[in-house]
């Protein structure tokens, strides 16, 4: 079995890391003084783009070709954390804030430094409210400590950090709507382009990172590209935390290689499925997934990006990982998820506002046993009609278990129907 | 006058100190959690002194309490029990939890109790899938997670509510 490593959640192998002082007895803000002091913006960029590390939040994008597309002539530059974390099936950056703080702090730092950013933010969703209350202490102590504020080490760098309050919206995880609630608007994602990297926050040239990519900088800077480059896969190196949910015994977030197998998470690490039962089905990335059958071929996947998208044609996103047995109705499944996006679809675009409903509807109906059997094929066309067309990717996200589904397991929603007096 | 002005100088101030100062838009949000602190609710006068603070219409202070759900114009209880019942903590038996709390309570989802206590709600995923069944309570200004619960505990809690309210004893740690 792969052992679970702790350069993330380090906080289960250093009791207190939590403490400014206990992290800095164990080397915090080493890696920030050093790129302060000893490296070009432009070196930092090198290192992390070398590193090969990838956006946590769900896209996987190079993290350091994201800082490199800020222009040159437009400042100020801004850095926000996207600590929204929302992904039905998702907790993982909320362990790292909550347990180990200075972390992912210290990768916020970095990254402004990198992009040359003097004041950046962390957008936490609303119901972050005391993880949010914490950071603001951490960040007061870092500033009367010395880390933050004004020509830090004696250089001359200056830098703020603050955090930002959602208020109950999963839209704002996607990052143009993050932005704009951060400038106190409707979470409603913007038309692209132009992208944030040329007009951001504040129309400023802007880089948004998850909280996971961020806690990874500090051990990158550390430890060295080539450190990180020897875990996980080739095209995905590095490590990750899977959040496991569902019908599975021991739920949590593992922290493992990327590239570790599905079969490893579930059997060896989560414990398998509870007695008696059997895995059905799971979706890799939330609830945006598409739902995947658990035959050998796909529990023997490998857990990267790559793999996932390729052999399942599903995506690892943020590598949360929802267990189905059988005893879970695929119908009943989907009329969960598609209830989930209609309530946060945010209106803006008529695909997704009018699709989520319509969708909804029939999923009501089928799990209701009012459904006419012609039903599954409209729901099915409702969500094809959807694909492609939306302003961002919510809507294209709530498509993906109902199409899957229908495919995958039509006789869940059959056997609904036909619970239907006219079925 | 400004009542939230007036009785939160510090805090307002404190808010506005976070954004650039062109950009005092931004104070909105944390604005509107501070309205809400006493009273879980937004008061109409205090949209108008929101709007006021930052030089906005009160137009735009409304939309943004009507997007976001953490933020309300109606009054509720006093405080709100918000249990999660998302894909992963309905497997994990949160529907059935939130059904049997309502019983318990005597209201129904959505619904108040009769001496404007507690409000139960279904809400949307709060990224605590792994220790369903779980709520956050809301109310007092705070936001507060309450997770692995059963309805035992849940209603130890608002028993423990009534008597905060009631006495000022300290409610929960």
């Amino acid at each position: 079995m792969t052992e679970q490593t702790t350069f993330l959640l380090r906080h289960r192998a250093v009791p207190n890391i939590d403490q400014l002082q206990v992290y800095r007895e164990n080397g915090g803000f080493e890696a920030f003084r050093k790129v302060v002091t000893s490296m070009q913006p432009a070196d930092v960029l090198a290192e992390v783009k070398s590193s090969g590390l990838r956006g946590r939040g769900g896209a996987g994008f190079p993290t350091g070709i994201k800082w490199g597309f800020l222009p040159n002539n437009i400042w100020p530059h801004y850095v926000v954390a996207n600590a929204d974390e929302s992904e039905p099936g998702t907790f993982k950056d909320r362990e790292i804030m909550e347990s180990n703080p200075f972390q992912f702090l210290e990768g916020l730092m970095i990254a402004s430094y990198a992009v040359g950013a003097n004041l950046s933010y962390a957008y936490l969703r609303g119901e972050f409210w005391q993880i949010a209350h914490g950071l603001d202490e951490d960040i007061a102590a870092l500033e009367a400590a010395g880390l933050l504020g004004d020509r830090l080490f004696g250089t001359d760098y200056s830098l703020r950090l603050r955090t930002h309050l959602g208020a109950g919206a999963y839209i704002c995880g996607e990052e143009t709507a993050l932005l704009e609630s951060l400038e106190g608007k409707l979470g409603q994602p913007r038309l692209r382009p132009p992208f944030p990297a040329v007009y951001g926050l504040f129309g400023k040239p802007t880089v948004i990172n998850n909280v996971e990519t961020l806690a990874n900088l500090p051990p990158i800077i550390e430890k060295g590209a080539g450190w990180y480059k020897s875990l996980g896969t080739e095209k995905s190196p590095g490590i990750k935390i899977f959040s496991l949910s569902g019908c599975i015994n021991k739920p949590g977030n593992y922290e493992l290689p990327l590239g570790t197998t599905f079969r490893e998470l579930i059997f060896e690490h989560g414990g398998g499925v509870p007695e008696g039962r059997t895995v059905k089905a799971f979706m890799s990335a939330g609830a945006s997934s598409t739902i995947v059958t658990a035959d050998d071929a796909a529990l023997d996947t490998p857990m990267d990006y790559e793999s996932t998208q390729n052999v399942l044609n599903a995506p690892l996103g943020s590598a949360s990982v929802i267990i189905l047995d059988d005893s879970v109705d695929m119908a009943w499944l989907v009329d969960k998820t598609v209830h989930f996006f209609r309530h946060e679809s945010c209106g803006k675009c008529t695909p997704c506002r009018e699709g989520t409903y319509w969708m909804s509807h029939l999923t009501h109906r089928i799990l209701h046993g009012k459904a006419r059997p012609e039903d599954i094929e409209l729901l099915d066309t409702v969500a094809a009609q959807m694909q492609g067309k939306c302003l961002c990717a919510l809507g294209e996200f709530s498509t993906m278990a109902v199409r899957s589904g229908i495919e995958k397991f039509r006789a869940d929603f059959e056997a609904n129907v036909r619970r239907a007096p006219h079925g | 006058m400004n009542a939230l002005l007036s009785k939160y100088p510090e805090q307002v101030e404190k808010i506005l100190a976070k954004y650039p100062a062109d950009q005092k838009r931004a104070a909105v949000m944390p604005l509107l959690y501070l309205a809400q602190t006493d009273e879980n609710y937004v008061k109409q006068q205090s949209v108008y002194e929101i709007a006021e603070i930052l030089d906005i219409s009160p137009t735009d202070v409304v939309s943004i309490i009507g997007f976001y759900t953490l933020f309300h114009a109606e009054p509720g209880g006093k405080y709100r029990i918000q249990v999660c019942t998302d894909l992963p903590c309905a497997l994990r038996g949160a529907d059935q939890f939130l059904e049997e709390l309502c019983a318990s309570v005597g209201v129904g989802v959505g619904e108040t109790t009769p001496d404007g206590l507690v409000t139960i709600e279904r809400v949307m995923c709060l990224a605590a899938c792994h220790r369903a069944p779980m709520f956050q309570l809301q109310g007092d200004g705070d936001i507060a997670y309450h997770e692995n619960m059963t309805v035992e505990k849940t209603l130890a809690l608002i028993e423990a509510l009534r008597r905060h309210v009631k006495t000022g004893e300290a409610a929960h740690d």
